[in-house]
């Protein structure tokens, strides 16, 4: 009786655990299913590489979104990446304790806080800054950039910091033990040690930026053109969904769905690298 | 063992089917409750669910449920009989002239800027030039040398639709202009932005945005009336042949001499 029971609840939570494996597919197979049938429709050229969304009228080039989506994800890891990392190597190697407590804390907190804040803020603060200082309408790929950079923090400082973490300690006292000072031996060999797993959480950090919607359509102005400044308005793939979904019926609603696989494929590529292709690096 | 787990697999896919299958199952109301559901344009919605509070209050056995999702999710739900009317804040398009539609009133597109900007009409044909791109600046209006912040409605919108077709005159929107999602968004960032410029249900105009004067005549109920105002769109009911008892009681109200005095009131063009 008792092994039964055993067994039995090994199995119930056998198939909770699947159940993540099981949404996924989930997920998978309907954005496939619907996303799908316009890329053989319309022919995946003139969806991936057409520069015209005029989904009403026929036309479903994304091509614009891809770009607006890589540009704002290579703002944000500009403003979020150096900010990160020094972050990062300040909670591993310089706090105390007590300055640790206050860190850590105040990061999940970063994290927590839901996105549409971030973009009410935006919205607020940065896009009349933009305006009145920089030019431009302030809806535009700078301050969509800025919000995004601080969104990411919190992924890019947890990962880096248990990158750094995991570098043993002999690596530290060997260089101090040449005669390097600390800044020496953190900068010429903690972070080339901890390499790969700053790198991965870049790359995370850039998941999370291509994949923020609400944020995004609130300040990036949603415009369809590929953006040529940084005070020009941009729409990404995330938020091209977004706006269009409450109306969108028939093809344009594809057309969205279309919108999504493209999305997938992106955050897919980017996780894989992550996961993986740095891993195996690392191996080496 | 293998066996076991494959079969529990299958049986939590059909589990999750049958979830999903039973999402459909309508909520059924109470017998001598009666519910009216009403979906469909974010422009006609506000006022929608203002005339539902008054007729519930009169009517306390009604249940009215409103939703947005906007003209055309409106059409489709009200084809599906989703819901018992659907709302649009445009005309049908050819091929949804199957459905009975009712005007409940008529209301103005209003082009607004900031109230900080000294103009106070503009022609069609310049509204056309700033959202066809052809017109950028605005000091080729008359005003300083700083480039126009343009705001769009999203593809699909009925606000947009019908300013499509009463200004545009088949020219496109350019692919640089500002695209916003509800008419709200776009008045936030009309009331913050000095440079800007846009469209929205004359309804929801206050004293946060400025609305121009199109070929010198100005957004007012009476010029809309006398016909002066050109943009101006119907907002409809739909149904889906006629509308049974409960509709028609609600559709009645509407556009009663109350209903329509709650819809003057509003900012909006009653049909009386």
């Amino acid at each position: 009786m008792a092994f039964n029971k055993e067994k039995f609840i090994k199995y119930i939570l056998t198939v909770f655990a699947l159940s993540s494996l099981f949404f996924l597919f989930l997920i998978f197979a309907f954005i496939l299913i619907e996303g799908l049938p316009l890329f053989l429709k319309v022919g995946f050229k003139n969806i991936i590489f057409g520069f015209k969304w005029a989904p009403t009228k026929g036309s479903f080039g994304i091509f614009p979104m891809i770009v607006s989506s890589f540009l704002v994800t290579f703002g944000a890891l500009i403003v979020g990446g150096p900010l990160g990392l020094s972050c990062a190597v300040y909670l591993a190697e310089y706090s105390g304790k007590r300055m640790k407590m206050l860190l850590k804390p105040a990061l999940e907190l970063l994290a927590g806080i839901p996105s549409v804040v971030y973009g009410f803020l935006g919205v607020i603060y940065i896009v009349p800054l933009v305006r009145n200082y920089l030019g431009g309408s302030g809806f535009s790929l700078i301050s969509t950039s800025v919000i995004l950079g601080v969104m990411i923090l919190p992924t890019i400082i947890s990962i880096s910091f248990d990158a750094i973490m995991s570098v043993p300690r002999t690596y530290r006292e060997g260089s101090l033990a040449m005669g390097a000072t600390k800044w020496q031996t953190i900068y010429k060999v903690v972070i080339p040690s901890a390499r790969s797993g700053i790198m991965a959480g870049f790359i995370l950090g850039m998941g999370r930026a291509i994949g923020e919607t609400m944020a995004v359509i609130m300040i990036a102005g949603n415009a369809l053109k590929i953006p040529t400044s940084l005070l020009d308005p941009l729409r990404t793939l995330t938020g091209n969904i977004a706006l269009e979904l409450a109306y969108a019926t028939g093809d344009h609603r594809l057309g969205l769905f279309s919108t999504g696989v493209v999305l997938l494929v992106i955050i897919m590529a980017l996780n894989y690298i992550a996961n993986f292709g740095i891993k195996k690096k690392r191996l080496k | 063992m293998n066996g076991t787990k494959i079969r529990l697999l299958i049986l939590l896919l059909i589990f999750g089917l049958f979830c999903l299958s039973c999402g459909r199952g309508g909520a059924g109301a109470g017998k001598d409750q009666h519910t009216v559901t009403i979906a469909g344009s974010t422009s006609v919605m506000p006022f929608t669910e203002k005339l539902a509070e008054y007729f519930m209050l009169e009517n306390p056995d009604y249940i009215v449920e409103v939703q947005g999702g906007g003209s055309t999710a409106g059409v489709q739900a009200c084809m599906n009989y989703t819901v018992d009317i659907g709302m649009s804040s445009r005309h049908l398009k050819d091929n949804e002239k199957a459905l009975t539609d009712v005007t409940i009133c008529n209301d103005g597109i209003a082009i607004v800027v900031n109230p900080g900007n000294p103009l106070d009409t503009l022609t069609i044909e310049q509204i056309r030039g700033i959202f066809n791109g052809r017109i950028k600046n605005w000091k080729d209006l008359g005003w300083i040398d700083r480039e126009i912040d343009a705001v769009s409605r999203e593809e699909g919108s009925g606000t947009r639709g019908s300013f499509e077709d009463l200004i545009m005159n088949k020219l496109e929107i350019d692919d640089g202009i500002m695209v916003q999602d509800s008419n709200g968004s776009v008045k936030e960032v009309i009331a913050t932005d000095p440079y800007a410029i846009g469209y929205i249900s004359l309804g929801l105009l206050d004293g946060r945005v400025k609305g121009l004067a199109v070929n010198g005549v100005s957004p007012t109920m009476e010029n809309i009336k006398s016909g002066d105002y050109e943009i101006v769109r119907p907002f409809l009911y739909l149904t889906n042949g006629e509308p049974d008892e409960c509709a028609r009681t609600f559709i009645d109200f509407v556009l009663s001499m109350e209903g329509q005095t709650i819809l003057q009131k509003e900012g909006l063009i009653d049909i009386l």
